[in-house]
């Protein structure tokens, strides 16, 4: 498999590791029957105009090297964004990032795409049930 | 560098590179020209069928040279198949094959042929009783690898072969993986037709062997020229057979001592891997398996990121992972023995050989658990079980 020195060094190297406790928002996507599957965890802040950014996030994920390089990569793309803009981080961006990514290994990068989506929906999603509860 | 793939294939024995490189430049002639120039060609060639007769107790008239082991194996199936496809056209096969074998009988199965794929146990030892009882008028070959590349698995060929031998149908093995690793004779086997490979034991890559049995009815597969006694076309590939005599030569006198050799290392590797390393499967036969392979699945991990960290510390493995074949699939040989996907994704094999030292193994010993556990640590199965 011929990867990008980018590639090699993020897989060798990855940004925002690990498990996240009390995070505000997961996302949990891929298959383990794939070989591929990943989570990122998001904690939800604000910004000084007041929009809701990501403070911060983690990820975990079992596969490929292709697998572990993107989820770094959306990880360290997102963070600090406001949550709309962190929605439009797409898996372009991610292969751009890492310098391209072999043909069989595009849908790594489309995974850390979803995930991240994956994990501001749930964060949206627990926020109005939240609400629901208090009215 | 640790090199430890050497079933995907080894490095030239220098005495091998010697014996073959006149052949190149100094003795190029032709073997099927007249003059006195050619019959040196010639002469190698027919001392080269004879080591390699000797190595698996045959008569040289029984060898045919090949391309390796992928046209031996096209050539046995698809020539045996077109040879007797007025008797029957049934052909039985296992289901961890190798796909020089598995794609050429799917290839017989396009063009009308019958496969049956005799599944395996949990060592990926095949199913006797299923080979019995899947034999009918029609079937006309029994296609059984000798060994698997895979996880090591040794077949019972003398019984296979038997089974054959009581209904009248001829016996293959692919044999790329025992032939100049273990001693046998494929007289007492009872093998008709056998496919061996020079660049699996320390001879030339493009160049192999087909063992065909005196009296086996088989169809030429290269057409062409009349060499190899007009069973296989094209002009001979004298250095390359040179180098398979010699390194048939060579593992004749030498393999018994590197079979302990070499298995000590490898048991070694597995118990202090297996010591070291919690949750992990060990696959394969625990007794009826190659002296050199090692091949597990740790759980929680995917294979190419082991193989990957492997390689950043200078040590050369292999997978049955999906990521390294480039499908979604993991590999064929580890489904057909039961692993579930999720844990056939984390396989790695280790097969070791000839240049293999004890410091080799005490470098994977001392790398592998560090590597294990930094990918465990960021594997969500892992830290949530």
């Amino acid at each position: 498999m011929d990867y990008t020195e980018k590639v090699l060094e993020y897989f060798r190297n990855p940004r925002n590791m690990g498990r996240m406790e009390n995070p505000d928002g997961v996302g949990k996507v891929g298959n383990p029957v794939c070989g591929d599957v990943m989570w990122i965890y998001i904690k939800v802040g604000k910004n000084e105009n007041g929009e809701e950014i990501i403070e911060d996030i983690k990820f975990e994920t079992f596969g490929c090297a292709a697998a572990i390089a993107t989820s770094s990569v959306v990880t360290e793309l997102a963070k600090g964004k406001t949550l709309k803009e962190a929605e439009k981080i797409s898996n372009k961006d991610v292969v751009e990032f890492l310098g391209g990514l072999p043909p069989v290994k595009k849908h790594c990068s489309l995974l850390a795409e979803e995930g991240l989506k994956a994990a501001i929906e749930d964060y949206r999603r627990k926020k109005n049930e939240g609400k629901g509860k208090n009215s | 560098m640790v090199y430890m793939d050497y079933n995907a294939t080894t490095p030239c024995d220098k005495r091998v590179v010697e014996e073959m490189l006149p052949f190149f430049s100094d003795e190029f002639g032709n073997p099927s020209s007249l003059y006195k120039k050619a019959k040196k060609s010639r002469e190698a060639i027919e001392k080269a069928r004879s080591q390699v007769a000797e190595l698996l107790h045959c008569t040289p008239e029984e060898i045919f040279f090949t391309s390796g082991g992928t046209e031996s194996d096209n050539w046995a199936i698809k020539g045996v198949a077109f040879a007797l496809k007025d008797k029957g056209n049934h052909i039985i096969t296992s289901k961890i094959e190798h796909h020089a074998v598995l794609n050429t009988v799917k290839f017989l199965e396009k063009i009308g042929f019958e496969i049956t794929y005799v599944p395996v146990d949990k060592y990926g030892v095949v199913d006797i009783d299923f080979i019995k009882k899947s034999i009918k008028k029609e079937t006309i070959l029994i296609s059984i690898m000798y060994a698997n590349n895979e996880i090591g698995t040794i077949q019972p060929i003398e019984e296979i072969s038997e089974i054959a031998r009581k209904n009248g149908i001829y016996f293959h093995t692919d044999g790329v993986q025992v032939v100049g690793k273990i001693p046998f004779s494929v007289e007492e086997k009872g093998i008709d037709l056998l496919s061996l490979s020079a660049h699996k034991f320390y001879g030339p890559k493009g160049v192999g062997a087909l063992y065909i049995r005196k009296g086996v009815k088989i169809l030429p597969f290269v057409h062409g020229g009349h060499q190899e006694k007009g069973k296989r076309g094209g002009t001979e590939n004298v250095p390359g057979i040179v180098g398979l005599g010699k390194a048939s030569e060579i593992a004749q006198q030498e393999m018994e001592e590197e079979m302990k050799r070499v298995k000590k290392l490898r048991d070694k590797l597995e118990n202090g891997i297996k010591e070291k390393i919690p949750e992990i499967v060990i696959n394969g036969h625990p007794e009826k398996r190659l002296y050199n392979t090692l091949n597990l699945c740790v759980k929680y991990v995917e294979g190419e990121s082991l193989l990957l960290n492997l390689d950043f510390e200078g040590i050369c493995a292999s997978s049955g992972s999906a990521c390294t074949s480039g499908s979604l699939e993991p590999s064929h040989v580890l489904l057909a023995i039961g692993l579930p996907h999720e844990i056939a994704h984390g396989s790695l094999r280790f097969s070791l050989g000839k240049y293999n030292t004890d410091e080799d193994v005490d470098k994977v010993i001392k790398v592998l658990p560090g590597i294990v556990e930094k990918l465990r640590k960021i594997s969500p199965f892992w830290n949530n079980k």
